[in-house]
């Protein structure tokens, strides 16, 4: 973690700088920021930090163990409960160490993109918190299926840019947030909400969310003496897989499962350039976007690919690069599960054990169900975010299906609930 | 590599265009209208689904022309089927430069397009960090590669791009991403100093719409001067009002001529100009 060298861009051949030339001087004077800051507490930074964080936002979060799941599985599972920290997601980790960073550096307005919604709430609270102006960018798509995060983001003080450019989803709000960039650079800081990018942020945002694994590790020595067999986390563009693994990637004895949104299908539909999933760690092809080399679904010439997911926060065509490295040196085992699976484990959960989590936790509950038998006898699974976002998708997906588990629709019927 | 050869004279004029904006057979003709109206070289945009450095109206073009089937081997073709007697360059982004052909790297996109006759590369999000293989390729194949200057560029990066830029220089006269603007910036002035003691030609881009604003940029010092959005807006707007390809072939010829001759002015303004 912290020991790497903040001057060092790549993770094997992954990651590096590919940017427009207007960025590169910022790029290089966060480098160096993140070099005094994080990695060295310059000013009391990271002090500061962690305060805000248990102050703010309500840290550390508990490590559950949870009785029913245990039960059905046959083994231990133990809940890292990022749901409960502030804004109901890992998120806040990142934004409030990168609005408090930016803080530090001087600059005087904050962009950032979202999918879900969920950094961009996350932003929008950090930056309300300590007073900076904020514009959110936000693909039109993710708007129209994502209405709460966006009412909490206009509430704390932010401004929502709709992005109408392609298919409108985390995708295009990243490029168009790269386009403000390279127009404000010289006052603002793009906090990028996820592992990916050019160098620092996927160093930077993994040791923002690394909180996480040092939290569990101890929790969970101190529960029960001992490592857990695995960790499983839901993977998007990566923030909360890495900060999940990060403390356990030298503990190879720990197995560690990335879930990504296997989507509809894993097959491809090269013509229309659209992937029905977006599990890119598992069925992407390496090359370069949004300034990184990763993994990526694309087609055989490079252009980037349409991805989907039933849940608007894993949906995108990218993945942290660091996580590509650890694919790649089989230190993290990338598996996928179904738009469906996901349902039904959202709603699995949310019976179980009294926890609504977000859809994109939903894909690492889902694993967990299809694939207990592999996982040991112990393991640690991150709740990476509650699922209030997403009640009104589900109560969508759910009346599209046919699902055993899922409460009775009918109600909306009787009376009168349209849009099902 | 030669692209320096079209600055050598006098003042040029490098227009961009998206290959394939709005289809194969419009942008054939607009590129030739474009040698017709004055051109001394021609960017030809390879377009990518993630342009992150443009602004929307290239942005448009580049759906436009993916929405038509433009793919890098289309782009190949296109270059093979125009008839212009002026140097080309591909600006395109470097994931499309990576992926092609069945070998990893950029060599089988730089010995491809050296086959088909484009001269240089400019590659918009390729930073002179990221550029040795590519560099390695243009040269093994003779290709320029032209790279980026933008106003926040500074000490060791300026030092670090001269080390690899040939061809010209693509000075970025402002902050921001791709478009027409109706005033030219200071940024130009200030970018210009720094450079002056590079030995390789200054075209500056971002922003010029009109021959008054080429004419003061050469005044200003620069090279030659580089315009993509003004005339993609033409391409736009007679694709919107479904003009005739001839009409809007004619307009384009009329604007390039227009920025060639301001460039020509803005030599001429110039108490010694300096030719490279």
């Amino acid at each position: 973690m912290s020991t790497d060298d903040a001057h060092d861009p790549k993770f094997g051949e992954y990651g590096g700088q590919y940017v427009p030339e207007a960025l590169m001087p910022a790029i290089e004077e966060l480098t160096d920021a993140y070099q005094r800051y994080v990695l060295e507490n310059e000013d009391g930074f990271m002090d500061e930090f962690r305060e805000r964080l248990a102050d703010f936002g309500g840290r550390p979060t508990p490590l559950q163990y949870a009785d029913q799941l245990s039960a059905r599985y046959d083994t231990d599972v133990y809940l890292k409960r990022e749901d409960l920290l502030h804004g109901g997601a890992h998120k806040l980790n990142n934004a409030l160490g990168q609005v408090l960073l930016a803080k530090y550096m001087g600059k005087e307005r904050i962009i950032a993109e979202t999918g879900a919604g969920q950094h961009g709430t996350a932003t929008a609270m950090a930056a309300a918190h300590l007073d900076m102006p904020c514009e959110i960018y936000m693909g039109e798509t993710d708007i129209a299926r994502q209405r709460p995060n966006v009412f909490r983001m206009r509430i704390n003080g932010s401004e929502v840019n709709p992005v109408t450019v392609g298919r409108g989803t985390l995708k295009e709000a990243i490029s168009e947030t790269m386009r403000d960039w390279a127009t404000t650079v010289e006052n603002t800081h793009y906090v990028i909400g996820s592992i990916v990018g050019p160098h620092p942020f996927p160093k930077m945002v993994r040791d923002f969310q690394a909180v996480i694994s040092e939290e569990a590790r101890e929790q969970v020595i101190e529960k029960t003496g001992r490592l857990p067999d695995s960790v499983l986390a839901c993977a998007g563009g990566g923030s909360n897989t890495m900060g999940t693994f990060a403390h356990f990637v030298d503990d190879t004895d720990v197995d560690l499962y990335a879930v990504e949104a296997g989507g509809s299908s894993l097959q491809v539909d090269e013509e229309e350039g659209v992937a029905p999933n977006s599990a890119t760690l598992s069925t992407g092809d390496e090359g370069v976007l949004h300034g990184a080399r990763t993994k990526l679904l694309q087609d055989s010439d490079g252009q980037i690919m349409e991805s989907h997911s039933v849940s608007s926060g894993l949906d995108y065509a990218g993945v942290g690069p660091e996580l590509a490295h650890l694919v790649d040196e089989d230190r993290v085992t990338p598996v996928n599960v179904d738009d469906d699976i996901a349902l039904e484990a959202f709603h699995r959960l949310s019976q179980d054990e009294g926890i609504i989590p977000a859809l994109e936790t939903a894909h690492a509950f889902g694993y967990l169900e299809e694939h207990h038998d592999e996982v040991g006898d112990s393991v640690i699974i991150n709740v990476s975010g509650r699922g209030d976002k997403d009640l009104e998708i589900a109560i969508e997906e759910t009346a599209k299906r046919d699902l055993d588990i899922a409460p009775d629709m009918s109600i909306f019927e009787r009376v009168g609930g349209g849009g099902l | 590599m030669g692209l320096e050869r079209a600055f050598a004279d006098e003042p040029a004029f490098v227009p961009y265009l998206a290959a394939g904006d709005p289809n194969y057979e419009a942008s054939i003709e607009y590129v030739e209208a474009l040698a017709r109206g004055g051109a001394d070289v021609i960017e030809l945009g390879l377009p990518f689904s993630e342009p992150i450095a443009e602004g929307k109206t290239i942005q448009n073009a580049i759906v436009r022309s993916l929405e038509a089937g433009m793919t890098p081997d289309r782009f190949f073709q296109f270059v093979e089927d125009l008839d212009v007697d002026v140097p080309l360059v591909c600006m395109t982004y470097y994931n499309l430069i990576y992926q092609y052909g069945s070998e990893e790297g950029p060599r089988p996109f730089v010995e491809t397009a050296a086959a088909v006759g484009i001269e240089g590369l400019v590659v918009p999000d390729l930073p002179a960090e990221e550029a040795g293989p590519l560099r390695t390729a243009c040269d093994e194949f003779g290709l320029d590669l032209v790279f980026i200057v933008a106003p926040t560029t500074r000490g060791d990066r300026l030092e670090r791009m001269l080390e690899q830029v040939s061809g010209y220089v693509y000075v970025q006269a402002r902050l921001g991403v791709t478009g027409a603007r109706e005033d030219v910036d200071d940024a130009t002035e200030e970018s210009l100093a720094r450079l002056s003691d590079w030995d390789v030609p200054k075209a500056v881009g971002f922003g010029i719409k009109t021959g008054d604003h080429a004419e003061r940029i050469v005044s200003a010092g620069a090279d030659g001067v580089i315009v993509g959005s003004a005339l993609v807006d033409i391409v736009a707007e007679g694709h919107e009002n479904g003009d005739s390809v001839g009409a809007v072939a004619d307009r384009l010829e009329a604007k390039a001529r227009e920025l060639k001759e301001g460039a020509l002015r803005g030599a001429a303004e110039r108490p010694q100009p300096e030719r490279t």
